[in-house]
């Protein structure tokens, strides 16, 4: 097994111990926050959408998340519906 | 924290590309280079799998080895019990908003899926097929125009041979040609030849007549009338003498 550096290694091939290592390597400009982002859109995009049959999972799994997402921006209002207040 | 990434290798810096103006909503990378010329890969059959309609196949497929089939479900069940133990999902009018619009989207999905399914399908295949006619139209016609090109050039050696009989042709009327010319030069030169013999011929005769006729008139001339008395006595004589040995013959 060849043996590859830290930066270049994907991040579920890398080690628990080796995360904040891992991270430290990560590129950080605006140009390399958009270009990651570029990336993973690229990737989803691809692999879910831009296919001949395409099925519900490509949109489900995006309004799911938007669902999500909007569920814990709202949780500090949605925390006065609470039943019960010890738990 | 942020100070720590201004010492960036300047590699990492290199490898951020730039972005155009805006994100361009192209599927694969476009061929901007040109060393790129591959033909584009087909687009996949198939999007990723997805169970259940918003989990990704690859989450069950993570989870196989350490906890097999039921891991995944059984992790679902667990958390969502304690979302709702300790409250952090909260059940107010809102869950059951959204249970109800959950329930009518499945519903409606798993009834008109297929068939939206199917339409858009037919839609994509009628634009595919749209252009890969006029693929195919291009393709025959420049075959075609390759057979005719075939042709023309199987007939351009053909001419050659026309070119042949041509000359053959050409050759034979120059050789007829200069054979009556010869025939008519040898005739001419013989009447002309033939003219000056019948002359000379007519020549020598014309003399000879005039000499004839000249000697005939002198002879006649210088026969005077006593010659001619005494020839004809002579021509008597002979012939009494002739005429007695005739009848001396006929009686013996």
């Amino acid at each position: 097994m060849i043996s590859v550096p830290l930066s270049e290694k994907k991040l579920l091939d890398v080690k628990l111990s080796q995360l904040p290592a891992w991270a430290g390597t990560r590129d950080f400009t605006p140009n390399g926050i958009l270009s990651a982002i570029r990336r993973g859109h690229d990737r989803y995009f691809n692999k879910y959408i831009n296919v001949k049959k395409g099925g519900i999972g490509g949109i489900a799994m995006l309004l799911t998340g938007y669902v999500v997402l909007s569920y814990i921006w709202e949780y500090d209002h949605i925390k006065h519906d609470r039943w019960r207040k010890y738990h | 924290m942020l100070s720590r990434l201004v010492f960036l290798p300047a590699s990492a810096l290199k490898s951020s590309g730039s972005l155009g103006a805006g994100l361009v909503q192209a599927g694969r990378c476009l061929h901007t280079s040109p060393q790129t010329q591959a033909p584009v890969p087909p687009l996949p059959e198939k999007s990723g799998k997805v169970r259940h309609g918003f989990i990704p196949e690859e989450f069950f497929q993570f989870l196989y080895p350490k906890t097999g089939v039921t891991g995944p479900y059984v992790l679902g069940t667990g958390l969502t019990l304690y979302m709702l133990s300790k409250e952090i999902y909260v059940i107010n009018h809102e869950t059951f908003a959204a249970l109800s619009v959950g329930a009518v989207l499945i519903y409606a999905v798993k009834k008109f899926g297929p068939g939206i399914a199917a339409f858009a399908d037919k839609l994509n295949d009628e634009k595919a097929a749209k252009v890969q006619e006029v693929k195919d139209v291009a393709v025959k016609s420049l075959t075609q125009a390759i057979d005719d090109e075939k042709k023309e050039q199987w007939r351009v050696e053909g001419r050659n041979m026309l070119f042949d009989a041509k000359r053959n042709n050409v050759a034979m009327l120059l050789e007829t040609n200069y054979r009556e010319r010869l025939h008519m030069v040898t005739n001419e030169v013989k009447k002309r030849l033939d003219y000056q013999i019948q002359l000379q011929n007519l020549h020598q005769r014309l003399e000879r007549e005039h000499m004839v006729d000249w000697v005939e008139k002198n002879v006649v001339k210088s026969i005077t009338p006593q010659q001619e008395k005494e020839s004809i006595a002579k021509c008597i004589a002979d012939l009494k003498v002739l005429a007695k040995n005739t009848q001396a013959k006929a009686s013996l």
